[in-house]
């Protein structure tokens, strides 16, 4: 058998997969890059040739909203580098897995959460799937015998984040799978903080990998986008349903992922290596208090990510010592480089304290349960010099003291 | 603050209104004044506009100079400095540059009175003796291109300044990550941004970087006068290409090299261009000149004909086969015919293009995966 074409092989590196996978070596206009198809509509040339796509002879676009051409070429590179069989890219990370739930799951079932995933996927299960009669339950993040022991015959997914953000818990994620395959139990992880280059959930045995490609994928902090990546039978409810609920990606978007993600390794490597010395500088620093990056030794999930993990991303939580919030917060506002700001995943490095940024509207008590101290600061390093992040903090550390 | 670091935040505050990380791109031509006289940043999009001025500061920044200038693309920023030159001038410049530039020298300032004297800017006495009393302007590249000769930038800065000629350098193959002219004293940095600067293989787009406030105002004047400037699109895509410009050429230039050393141990293979190659002539002075690395461009020549050649170049599965550079996707092309084929074919002979030469951009792929697809093309010419 002759050896598939660069753009369908799914062996190459992670470089040339970045590169070259997903699109067609001959392209519109034999031009070298995919164009934008700005169109919301596909002509037909005559009424036959619309029976003839309905009859299904055909493959080709039909109206905006059901598909874009760029958009299949993201899915096609996103499925090569998640080693997947197929992708479906939405409007945002979180159009991604509400469209991914709402395809898989009936009243009656159940979803069963790792408890430090993302607070807003998990409010839409809580909050709104419940209403349909769905259940929801979390478990202690990395507790793989309380998630199986939760698990009863309404169960339908079991969902986690790798590493969580901002607690940098690192999930087992074959030992995660496989008490989904034991229990016939569709598995979901979230890798946006990982990305592909770091880890391939899929390669271990998940169901479903999902990714805010807003984060490292797209990787330039200006577009918004998310998909998710598994077996094609078990996406294709998820892309008709897509077509229903409309959270589609724009073709202008998908361009600039498609753009951002040929520089995707070589980014991922430097994220990789500013989140590492970021992280021991700041483990060794006398106002930190402590330091959460699954690159540190005396991580607790160290060995799990050492193991399983090319390399531990760009994101650092640390804990300033002794400091309320307002102490905290000098701190970040005492830093010139990251800008101050939620999301995470892009070349310019971004700051914040998640206790004002993400969970100002909750309780004391609640933000005690959802384990976010006053004192927690996360930084997103982004591609800039590591002596340059690690001088601004220094400097930032001692103007706030 | 470090070049990486300066090549991703500067130009790019965040936008004072909405906080967006990223500024807004302006697409508008014409902007609303404060008075029908009188000081406002903008007026007309040709003179300057908001995200054409994000893409310019960044790219002083890199070059370390006073003053850039974004243009439609490399030839229109290379005709703007060419308008420095009057009737009766005298331009001195290399022989291994782009086809581009040596037809607009060639035969465009040449109709207009200009003349030129091509002569080899990797040996220093050939350029001092070229220096005429009318001398104008000395044009370089310090990586030639196609056969990669290395030029010396502050050698030629000592002659050009020494007879009060300008010295521009076309930087493009280099990039201000492996070299920065301005800082050896050159006055002018031109980039092709097509190539390296922008980096995907998805714009056109050219720049030039001025030493001092003085020339770059007199640059930006012609530059208005003669309206081919960068659109806000492009100007955008641009910022976000240089914020990975040093990760992406120094990932290039290693991978050339490997691909380098590689191809000179090919029995196919009769000769490699490469400064960073120990055996070439202008590899010490590569060694000082540039930093990080040598580039991302290699070419070589093969035994055999042309046909050979093109059967080299129409079967690689990887290397795309087409004119351009310094984007993630790997290249392949026949200088000959292809990048080069704008020189007079005499002219292209003397310099040493001959008809079998293949040049390389190297992209971003895994180098063992670039290297196996030249393998199997190699294979086509037979032991």
């Amino acid at each position: 058998m002759p050896e598939p074409p660069v753009n369908r092989r799914k062996d190459a590196g992670p470089s040339t997969l970045a590169v070259h996978a997903g699109e067609d070596r001959v392209k519109p206009g034999f031009a070298i890059t995919d164009p934008i198809f700005a169109a919301s509509t596909y002509t037909f040339a005559n009424t036959q040739a619309i029976v003839d796509f309905l009859e299904g002879g055909q493959v080709r676009e039909e109206y905006g909203r059901y598909g874009n051409p760029g958009e299949k070429v993201v899915e096609d590179k996103l499925a090569a580098l998640d080693a997947g069989e197929a992708s479906v890219l939405f409007a945002s990370g979180m159009a991604a897995f509400v469209g991914l739930l709402m395809a898989h799951v009936d009243a009656g079932d159940e979803i069963l959460f790792f408890d430090e995933c993302y607070h807003r996927s998990r409010e839409f299960c809580r909050k709104h799937l419940t209403r349909f009669g769905v259940g929801f339950r979390e478990v202690r993040t990395c507790d793989y015998e309380a998630m199986e022991a939760a698990i009863t015959p309404r169960t339908k997914f079991l969902i986690s984040e790798s590493p969580t953000n901002p607690h940098q818990s690192v999930v087992d994620i074959e030992r995660f799978a496989e008490i989904g395959r034991r229990n016939g139990v569709l598995t979901l992880i979230d890798a946006t903080l990982c990305t592909p280059y770091n880890v391939r959930p899929l390669e271990a045995g998940v169901d479903f990998v999902l990714h805010s490609a807003t984060k490292y994928l797209g990787g330039h902090n200006d577009l918004l986008a998310g998909a998710v990546t598994g077996a094609a039978d078990l996406l294709d409810p998820v892309r008709n349903l897509r077509g229903i609920m409309g959270g589609v990606n724009s073709p202008h978007n998908a361009y600039l992922l498609e753009r951002g993600l040929k520089t995707l390794a070589l980014r991922m490597e430097r994220h990789n290596a500013n989140g590492q010395a970021v992280a021991e500088f700041l483990a060794s620093h006398p106002r930190v208090d402590r330091v959460l990056y699954p690159g540190l030794a005396d991580h607790p999930f160290h060995e799990v990510a050492r193991r399983t993990m090319r390399g531990f991303g760009g994101l650092v939580t640390f804990f300033i010592k002794d400091a309320d919030w307002r102490q905290t917060a000098a701190v970040i506002d005492a830093v010139q480089i990251p800008r101050i700001g939620p999301s995470l995943g892009g070349v310019e490095s971004l700051i914040e304290q998640p206790m004002v940024m993400s969970y100002w509207n909750y309780s004391p008590d609640e933000r005690a349960a959802f384990r976010i101290p006053d004192n927690m600061v996360r930084m997103a390093c982004g591609i800039e010099d590591a002596d340059d992040l690690i001088a601004d903090l220094a400097q930032a550390l001692e103007a706030a003291e | 603050m470090e070049f990486r670091t300066r090549a991703i935040h500067v130009g790019q505050e965040p936008d004072p209104t909405s906080g967006a990380v990223v500024p807004p791109v302006h697409l508008a031509s014409t902007f609303v004044l404060p008075a029908a006289e009188g000081p406002a940043d903008y007026d007309y999009a040709r003179t300057g506009s908001p995200t054409r001025h994000a893409f310019e500061a960044v790219a002083a920044s890199l070059d370390g100079g006073a003053r850039a200038l974004a243009f439609a693309s490399g030839m229109a920023a290379t005709h703007c400095v060419s308008l420095l030159l009057k009737p009766g001038d005298h331009l001195v410049t290399g022989t291994d540059i782009y086809g581009g530039s040596w037809r607009l020298f060639n035969n465009v300032l040449t109709e207009q009175g200009v003349a030129i004297t091509a002569v080899d800017t990797s040996d220093l006495e050939a350029v001092r003796a070229a220096i005429r009393p009318e001398t104008r302007m000395l044009w370089i590249e310090p990586i030639g291109n196609p056969l990669m000769s290395v030029t010396d930038v502050a050698g030629c800065v000592a002659i050009a300044r020494a007879a009060g000629v300008l010295l521009v350098a076309d930087n493009t193959l280099a990039t201000p990550v492996l070299c920065r002219p301005l800082e050896l004293g050159a006055d002018i940095v031109m980039h092709s941004a097509t190539k390296y600067i922008g980096g995907h293989s998805d714009l056109l787009g050219g720049l030039l970087v001025a030493r001092d406030d003085e020339l770059g105002d007199r640059l930006h004047w012609l530059q208005n006068a003669t309206g081919g400037v960068m659109g806000p699109l492009e100007s955008f895509l641009c910022c976000r290409g240089v914020k990975t410009l040093e990760l992406r050429v120094l990932a290039q230039s290693a991978t050339a090299a490997r691909l380098a050393t590689w191809l000179q141990q090919q029995p196919r293979v009769c000769r490699v261009h490469y400064p960073g190659l120990s055996d070439q002539p202008g590899h010490d002075l590569a060694r000082q000149q540039f930093h990080g690395g040598f580039g991302g461009m290699v070419s070589f020549e093969i035994a055999g004909d042309v046909a050979a050649a093109r059967r080299v170049v129409e079967s690689t599965k990887i290397f795309r086969l087409a004119v351009s550079l310094g984007a993630v996707e790997s290249l392949i092309e026949l200088p000959a015919v292809m990048s080069h084929g704008a020189y007079a074919p005499e002219a292209r002979q003397a310099v040493g293009i001959t008809d079998g030469l293949i040049r390389l951009s190297v992209g971003l792929e895994a180098a063992v995966d670039l290297e196996a697809d030249l393998a199997s093309a190699l294979a086509t010419l037979g032991d």
